[in-house]
């Protein structure tokens, strides 16, 4: 079967730094595939390169969206990478802070949208049905996600829990095969961990799409993820099931060091 | 020949100037991201304040080098003063608010200080005193640069070299950089941040103030409204040796000195200022980091 | 209430301020009759003026913070008192009503004079309400704007001049005329940020100007155009006061219908994708809108509404030449927007009634009017950054799935 994602050799210099060395990854359908590594791995950059907003100094990225035929992502802008079904949430929250909840998921229907500005001034019938299906269908995301409470509220007013799941939620209006998750869980207490576990689940089970993550929550990352791939300096180390990696000399080693014989 | 020799040396002068200028400018940005727009009216008011005092003093029957160094020294004094205190209030309380917020609040600062000067003295051109003497040794070379383009090309090579000393070795330089690079980490660390941006605006408005002085006496008249344009000047040539950089200032206002000094003497002094600001535009879209900036990559 | 700290400090500052404007506001100097004014008045009202002030100053940043602090703890303000008066039918309704006659049977009460300020009111109700779109909605800081008034009223006094082209065909002209140069002056500050987006913006208008001034051939440089028509009706031309008082008229209409069509925009796919943009460009991107369409959109129709007061501006003057489109105007319309409250028309309207109503009805300090302006943009941006009318967002209700939406402007 194809993995609706292929990334072959992904490599990125930004001038002599080398962020990303001749990196592999997969991601198949139904799939929760977790990236970690230390800090400064480049496991950002990764999502920026996958995403359009840096050009990758070498390497191949395809997509094989279900229905839809093969298409290299090396070139495209950001807004057409999303386009084609690859949405993502970032690390440090960007929400559009002074639009309310609802707004923001709408504004994530934005390319599923047609409207241009003779529809915005006439309004013709057309326009107004799209308008309604827009604010019907954020709504439905918004109770699916669980924070309908806020729909009317700015998003500068949230609880940062609220926050991040408003993040996924405005990715998930623009209807993607597949999801970028950049650290969903950081600053999140135990309880809401356990909620976007579920949640990370309810949504590749009943939405159908596919989850890349990056995280360092290594509880969430074992309990959540079909496949982990492993990276330092750029480089994949590892990868395998939750259970391999575990037992991982090489990861091991990266994340604690090696063992010092007294 | 002897033309172009006279073009090459004016635009030397005219990037001198716009040198003394663009480095209040660059100096700024590297430290707080914002164009000051305001900095051209620092440089207006260095002018007005060395008149002012230049008038009493002559009144008073000074001479005239007497009169030359004590209206640069308080024209210094009062340029840095008002520089620190249009920062206190029209920067310093926006510094977490989001940039447009900051760079209209300067607009408002340029717009308020050039119809204080306009109201409080007057909107007429008044003529400046030449206070720079004819050096009785430079006599034979006259001709081709006179004396007071001598003392403008001499003072901007001093404070060159003393801005990069600054900078480069001492402990409030070394704070400067480290504040420019990273101003939460260089708090962290204990720099006194409020202090350092301080003391960037003391010394940017002091060398605009030179400026002000040195070229109102080689002209002869200043005006409220000069500030405005050689304030854009002064940035045009900022961000063309890339913003931030203080070398870059300097050559940015050496190309832009030259490039206008031939364009004008070759081409049209009527578009003089429309050439500038293609010059700017051409830049800005082209190479927004300049000749020696590094180009700025936004974290994501 | 006031402790001995705080008003040592204000003396201070009061000190400071005395020294420091003491060469410009004390010591006038002429040197073309060579006599030299010192004016000690002055030291003492900048000593009382700055000692007063300092305190004031002092209340309002501290209240600034105490407002930040309940921001960041939860407490969510309650809705602000423009809402507040937008929900309660009972006042909205009547005070409209008023409002409409008022505008209707102003010109007949008052003076021909003061029905000429209020075409100029409106005419930079309708500017404000243009740049209103790039600056406020999209957050592209448009400091050239007044390029595209110039070329809408130019537009115009060229046609008619050469071709005898009346006011209603250049109508629509001037305003094609500002979208299409919306578009190429956009086209190259598309990938630039903030600040430089400002400069080169700012240059652009200069450049306009600095070419009408100088094409001597094209644009009759400084002398201008005069002899301009003013608007028709149905082929009639009235005399000047009868025009006057068609063109209050006219621009009312034209007003009307300025605010239909930007309040659309605003609520609509368009209008959230600008304000997206202006919010996070980078999420903006990722979230799939098209950051170049976007911004191009703004400007071009942020720009239409330029060309058409430009138009306008040449009907009612009779008169054009390139000084009435210097960078001030560019300012002084972002003022309007500024103070108004970015993104909010209703904020925007009220700027530029107070912006250039209060200044003609003030005459005596009409000198001090860009003094005013400066420090009443760095006040605004310190203090109240959302402008007099903030921007409401819209809401919606839900019951269940059922979506009603309740209409806020």
């Amino acid at each position: 079967m194809e993995p609706l994602l292929k990334v072959k050799n992904l490599t990125m210099n930004f001038g002599g730094l080398r962020a990303l060395d001749r990196l592999d990854l997969d991601v198949y359908a139904a799939e929760i595939v977790a990236l970690i590594g230390p800090n400064g791995a480049g496991k950002t950059t990764f999502f920026n390169c996958i995403t359009g907003i840096y050009p990758p100094t070498e390497g191949d990225m395809v997509i094989s969206p279900p229905g839809k035929k093969r298409e290299r992502l090396n070139g495209l802008k950001p807004n057409h990478v999303t386009e084609r079904g690859l949405a993502r949430t970032f690390q440090n929250i960007r929400l559009f802070l002074n639009m309310t909840v609802l707004e923001n998921v709408m504004i994530g229907r934005h390319c599923r949208m047609s409207a241009g500005i003779a529809g915005a001034i006439f309004r013709g019938p057309d326009t107004v049905k799209e308008e309604k299906a827009v604010v019907r269908d954020s709504y439905m995301i918004l109770e699916k996600i669980g924070i309908t409470d806020f729909v009317n509220e700015l998003a500068m007013n949230l609880p940062y829990g609220a926050q991040r799941r408003l993040e996924i939620a405005r990715a998930m209006a623009t209807e993607p095969f597949m999801l970028l998750l950049d650290e969903p869980a950081a600053g999140m207490n135990p309880q809401e961990t356990k909620e976007l576990d579920d949640l990370i689940i309810w949504i590749r089970d009943n939405e159908k799409i596919a989850i890349l993550l990056i995280e360092h929550d290594m509880k969430l990352v074992m309990s959540l993820s079909d496949r982990i791939y492993v990276v330092d300096y750029g480089k994949k180390i590892a990868e395998g099931t939750p259970e391999e990696i575990k037992n991982n000399p090489a990861v091991i080693k990266a994340y604690l060091g090696e063992e010092i014989d007294a | 020949m002897e033309y172009f020799l006279e073009l090459f040396l004016g635009g030397l002068t005219r990037g001198s100037i716009y040198a003394l200028i663009a480095l209040g400018y660059t100096m700024v940005y590297g430290i707080i991201e914002l164009i000051n727009f305001a900095h051209g009216e620092i440089y207006m008011i260095g002018a007005f304040t060395a008149l002012i005092v230049a008038s009493v003093l002559t009144m008073l029957g000074w001479n005239h080098i007497a009169i030359l160094l004590i209206a640069s020294i308080v024209a210094v004094i009062y340029s840095s003063a008002y520089g620190y205190t249009v920062e206190k209030l029209a920067y310093k309380p926006l510094r977490q608010a989001p940039r447009l917020s900051a760079l209209i609040s300067a607009i408002g600062m340029s717009l308020f200080l050039q119809n204080y000067v306009l109201l409080a003295q007057t909107s007429d051109f008044l003529p400046f005193p030449s206070l720079i003497p004819d050096f009785k040794f430079w006599e034979p070379y006259s001709h081709i640069i006179s004396s007071s383009e001598l003392v403008i090309l001499i003072t901007t090579a001093i404070v060159m070299i003393l801005l990069t000393f600054l900078i480069k070795f001492t402990k409030i330089g070394k704070a400067m950089r480290a504040t420019a690079q990273d101003r939460n980490m260089a708090m962290l660390v204990g720099v006194d941040v409020d202090r350092v941006i301080s003391v960037t605006f003391l010394v940017g408005s002091a060398t605009a103030a030179l400026g002000g002085v040195l070229i109102a006496s080689h002209i002869g008249q200043i005006n409220f409204y000069i500030g405005f344009i050689a304030g854009i000047k002064a940035f045009v040539a900022a961000v063309l040796g890339g913003i931030g950089s203080i070398p870059g200032a300097v050559l940015g206002s050496l190309v832009l000195g030259w490039t206008e000094s031939f364009f004008t003497g070759y081409v049209s002094s009527d578009y003089e200022d429309v050439f500038a600001f293609l010059f700017l535009v051409f830049i800005l879209i082209f190479r927004p980091a300049g000749i020696l900036g590094r180009s700025e990559t936004e974290k994501v | 209430m006031i402790t001995f700290q705080e008003i040592k400090r204000s003396f201070l500052v009061s000190v400071w301020f005395m020294f420091l404007t003491f060469p410009i506001m004390v010591i006038r100097v002429n040197t073309v009759q060579n006599v030299i004014e010192w004016r000690w008045k002055n030291l003492l009202f900048v000593g009382i003026g700055s000692f007063i002030l300092s305190f004031v100053w002092r209340y309002l940043i501290q209240r600034k913070e105490a407002g930040k602090k309940k921001a960041e703890a939860g407490e969510i303000d309650k809705m602000p008192l423009s809402q507040r008066i937008f929900e309660e039918r009972k006042i909205f309704v009547p005070g409209l009503i008023t409002l409409s006659v008022f505008a209707l049977v102003f010109p007949f009460i008052f003076s021909l004079y003061q029905t000429n300020i209020m075409i100029t009111g409106l005419i930079y109700v309708m500017l404000g309400l243009g740049l209103n779109i790039v600056v406020g909605l999209a957050g592209l800081l448009d400091l050239g704007y007044v390029a595209f008034y110039a070329v809408g009223a130019y537009s115009y006094a060229l046609l008619n001049h050469h071709f005898g082209i009346g006011f209603w065909a250049a109508l629509p002209i001037g305003a094609g005329m500002g979208a299409l140069f919306g578009i190429i002056l956009g086209f190259p500050v598309l990938r630039l940020r903030g600040d430089y987006l400002a400069i080169v913006t700012l240059g652009f208008g200069e450049i306009i100007r600095l070419i009408l001034e100088n094409w001597n051939e094209f644009s009759f440089g400084p002398s201008g155009i005069a002899n301009i028509a003013r608007p028709s009706f149905f082929g009639i031309q009235f005399s000047v006061q009868n025009a006057t008082i068609y063109l209050y008229y006219i621009m009312i209409v034209l007003i009307l219908f300025t605010i239909f069509v930007v309040n659309r925009l605003q609520n609509s796919r368009i209008g959230r994708a600008w304000i997206a943009l202006r919010e996070d460009e980078v999420a903006c991107q990722a979230m799939g809108i098209d950051k170049r369409k976007t911004k191009l959109t703004a400007f071009a129709l942020g720009a239409t509404w330029a060309g058409m007061a430009g138009v306008i501006f040449a009907a009612k003057t009779t008169f054009i030449n390139p000084a009435s489109f210097t960078i001030w105007e560019s300012i002084i319309i972002l003022c309007i927007v500024v103070l108004g409250g970015m993104g909010s028309i209703l904020g925007v309207i009220l700027g530029a009634l107070i912006l250039i109503l209060l200044p003609e009805y003030l005459r005596a300090f009409s000198e001090y009017r860009m003094l005013i302006f400066g420090v009443m943009l760095v006040a605004t941006m310190v203090f109240c950054p959302g402008g007099i009318v903030p921007d409401i967002r819209r809401t919606y209700k839900f019951e269940g799935l059922q979506n009603n939406t309740k209409n806020n402007p």
